[in-house]
């Protein structure tokens, strides 16, 4: 069996963004990845959905644990994977990101999978390129993967999506797995709660559809699903907050905090986790954080968008 | 064991002012009349404690003298960690307490600068074990007053910073004003800044007008200032966050405060009793007593800084009690430090308007008593049961001639030396106890 039999009702030719996701998109790559997922868990994991093909990462932006994890879908689903790394590459030498991607195209890949600093990079160079296009993270913009991986994670621990409520916190402002977030929850029928500190928290963020809240406790009152963001080392000596210890006693996820949420909350967060700054170390490896899981649904979600942008790929 | 039941002690700390004319600045009462003090409280005022002692009362007759809310100074600076040859905590509190002041707020510009918990925790302790009047701490807003980085807001507010300034300063850069601003607003936070933009400042050091010309000093225009209010006005419209502009010096300054405050912004302002009672002229041959920050301005700016305060646009009046020792002071004027006491001189200069008849007794109070404490949320500056018993007793008419060597005040650079002042603080209480009697040697 090569192709998985289900609903799939993904028809897109990128994934760029999560804005204007339908329920139902979301919904087929979720069945996808399930299927993908407990493919995943055997002892033979590897499928040929995607023999012959070529897929590029390009990486404009250090990443582990994201291009690790679209290079294990693509090779699982036995595309050929070539990583760009980009420190090396002609983008160091001066080359422009147009130029990168009329030559990379030039060597007939079917699909890029790019992360860029840039907010609106990937959709730049999506528009330039013939292959099929997955945004792995552009600036403060969209990470759609992350947000179908939490979906996913959520909707496994939970068993659905829809009625949830969930608090995302901390650095919203830089937050492109936020944002990314507030789409596909709402979307799916979730109530979206983000905290932070007002410094960290984008202007006009209630019309994303999500609460605002500045008082961490009263924000994780009677919440389902936790899900915390990293933030950066840079943002934390006095430019957004003053201190890691500040930062740390009022926007930490300790057990005090926690205990305002329902007592069965999940605890998430996106990876890499800063110990001690945005969350207590034993939160991290508490019985109902689900962190793990997220890397874990990681590979599973990206084989599933592989596997649905693979159906569109032209035989010719 | 059964410990022994308690019963209530006849109160030996009652004590009963009779015959006073009370005053209470934020609702405008002014009655003859008596108030009773119990447990370091107002517990009883009014009419009928006018001429009738509860027994076992302490009487002291107030001869129909004032009897009104000690004053708030929400704006001293000492010397106290760092420089204490200046001024303490202790020195301030003498001087203050002689001054009718009861509360003083220690600006965070000393040796280290007070931008962390642990020098909040300090100074609380200092002033608890040494100084005779309360003692408030307005923190830091960014470290080392450096204007770039913003301090632990919310953790110096928890250890009891009541806001949070960047002292003598002004910040230059608007975006870590913007920051500051919206970081606060989260936790109720009030921002109080000085208001001179650094770079049209630059080496100026007295007002830039007639004066300065003749007297061939560097001047300061007065809208370097007003440019200043009128940015972080701005910027408290972008931020929701609360602002107090410390020291205002000229109508172009209060316009904004006032066009801000009718747009319902929360925002105030303060000035100096420096720049209600003196003006440029002052400075005379080269006086560096007079040479403040920001510098005085005209007779024209005074008059609208009275006016200001008289429409209640103006809602604080501070000291800007500043010591500085003689070496810094006996210096070429341009090349002179910047301050002057002001302690001991506030209520007796503020009288001026009073005597001048430009202002009533109870507007001219209420801006050193119930505004700073509704301002920075004290319990004192109010003539109310239940209020804590920091009063004094004021005779409004009493001559005297300021003479800076029977000043408190470690330092002695008063601008007022020499002056002729009308109204003298007669008995100073904090908590219900006397730290202050006029005449009377200091414990």
């Amino acid at each position: 069996m090569t192709i998985i039999d289900t609903p799939a009702t993904f028809a897109r030719r990128h994934l760029l963004t999560c804005e204007g996701l339908k329920a139902g998109e979301i919904t087929a790559l979720l069945d996808l990845a399930d299927k993908a997922a407990d493919q995943n868990r055997q002892v033979h994991k590897k499928r040929d959905v995607l023999v012959g093909r070529t897929l590029i990462n390009l990486f404009f932006e250090a990443s582990t644990r994201t291009q690790s994890s679209f290079e294990l879908a693509g090779k699982r689903l036995g595309a050929d994977v070539m990583n760009m790394n980009v420190a090396t590459s002609s983008v160091s030498k001066g080359e422009t990101l147009i130029d990168t991607a009329v030559t990379l195209n030039a060597m007939r890949p079917d699909i890029l999978v790019v992360r860029h600093h840039a907010a609106g990079a990937v959709e730049l160079l999506a528009q330039k390129v013939d292959c099929h296009v997955i945004n792995a993270g552009d600036g403060a913009h969209q990470h759609p993967t992350q947000a179908l991986l939490d979906a996913l994670t959520i909707r496994r621990a939970k068993g659905r999506i829809a009625g949830l409520t969930v608090a995302i916190c901390g650095d919203v402002l830089h937050s492109r797995v936020a944002r990314s977030n507030i789409n596909v929850l709402n979307t799916m029928g979730a109530r979206v709660r983000i905290i932070g500190p007002s410094t960290l928290l984008p202007s006009n963020a209630d019309r994303l559809g999500a609460e605002v809240f500045t008082d961490m406790s009263k924000g994780l009152e009677d919440c389902d699903i936790v899900m915390m963001l990293r933030l950066q080392r840079e943002r934390m000596s006095g430019s957004f907050v003053p201190s890691t210890r500040e930062y740390y006693h009022f926007f930490g996820l300790d057990h005090e905090k926690l205990a305002r949420a329902k007592p069965d909350a999940l605890i998430m967060h996106p990876g890499p986790m800063n110990r001690g700054v945005e969350i207590a170390s034993t939160i991290a490896d508490h019985a109902r954080s689900v962190i793990r899981d997220q890397v874990e649904m990681g590979v599973a979600v990206r084989m599933a968008v592989l596997e649905a942008l693979a159906r569109q790929l032209r035989n010719d | 064991m059964r410990k022994p039941i308690s019963t209530a002690m006849p109160s030996t700390d009652t004590t009963v002012f009779i015959n006073a004319r009370l005053v209470d600045p934020g609702s405008g009462f002014d009655q003859p009349g008596g108030l009773l003090v119990k447990d370091n409280v107002i517990a009883d005022l009014g009419e009928h404690l006018r001429r009738n002692a509860p027994a076992g009362a302490t009487v002291v007759d107030c001869r129909n003298n004032v009897l009104c809310p000690g004053l708030i100074d929400a704006r001293v600076f000492t010397g106290e960690p760092g420089q204490e040859h200046r001024e303490t905590l202790k020195t301030a509190s003498h001087a203050a307490a002689a001054g009718g002041v009861t509360t003083i707020v220690v600006m965070p510009d000393t040796t280290p600068v007070i931008d962390q918990v642990a020098l909040v925790d300090f100074i609380q302790r200092r002033a608890r074990d040494n100084a005779i009047v309360n003692v408030h701490v307005m923190a830091a807003m960014t470290r080392d007053l450096k204007g770039e980085d913003m301090t632990e807001i919310g953790l110096l507010k928890r250890a009891g910073a009541i806001a949070f300034t960047n002292g003598k300063s002004s910040v230059a850069n608007s975006r870590t004003m913007r920051q500051v601003l919206n970081y606060a607003k989260d936790f109720g936070a009030l921002i109080v800044h000085h208001t001179e933009d650094p770079w049209l400042t630059g080496t100026g050091v007295m007002n830039s007008g007639e004066v300065s010309t003749r007297l061939g000093l560097p001047g300061v225009h007065k809208l370097a200032e007003a440019m200043m209010v009128e940015r972080d006005v701005r910027l408290v419209e972008m931020t929701g966050g609360s602002y107090h502009a410390a020291s205002i010096t000229c109508a172009e300054s209060l316009a904004v405060i006032s066009a801000a405050k009718a747009k319902g912004l929360p925002v105030s302002c303060g000035v100096s009793i420096n720049h209600l009672t003196l003006n440029e002229n002052d400075i005379g041959p080269y006086r560096t007593f007079l040479k403040v920050r920001p510098p005085l301005r005209t007779e024209a700016d005074r008059e609208a800084m009275v006016a200001g305060l008289v429409a209640g646009e103006i809602d604080l009046i501070v000291s800007s009690h500043d010591p500085q020792d003689v070496d810094v002071k006996r210096q070429p004027f341009a090349e002179a430090g910047d301050g002057a006491i002001g302690l001991e001189t506030l209520l007796a200069a503020a009288l001026r308007l009073y005597h001048g008849e430009h202002i009533g007794l109870a507007p001219l109070l209420r801006a050193m008593t119930a505004n700073p404490a509704k301002l920075l949320g004290l319990p004192g500056g109010r003539l109310e049961k239940g209020a804590p018993a920091d009063l004094i007793v004021v005779d409004l008419g009493q001559p005297w001639v300021v003479d800076k060597a029977q000043l408190r005040s470690r330092s002695k650079n008063s601008p007022f030396d020499e002056s002729k002042m009308q109204g003298r603080v007669l008995r100073t209480l904090v908590a219900g106890e006397t730290v202050y009697e006029y005449g009377q040697v200091q414990r």
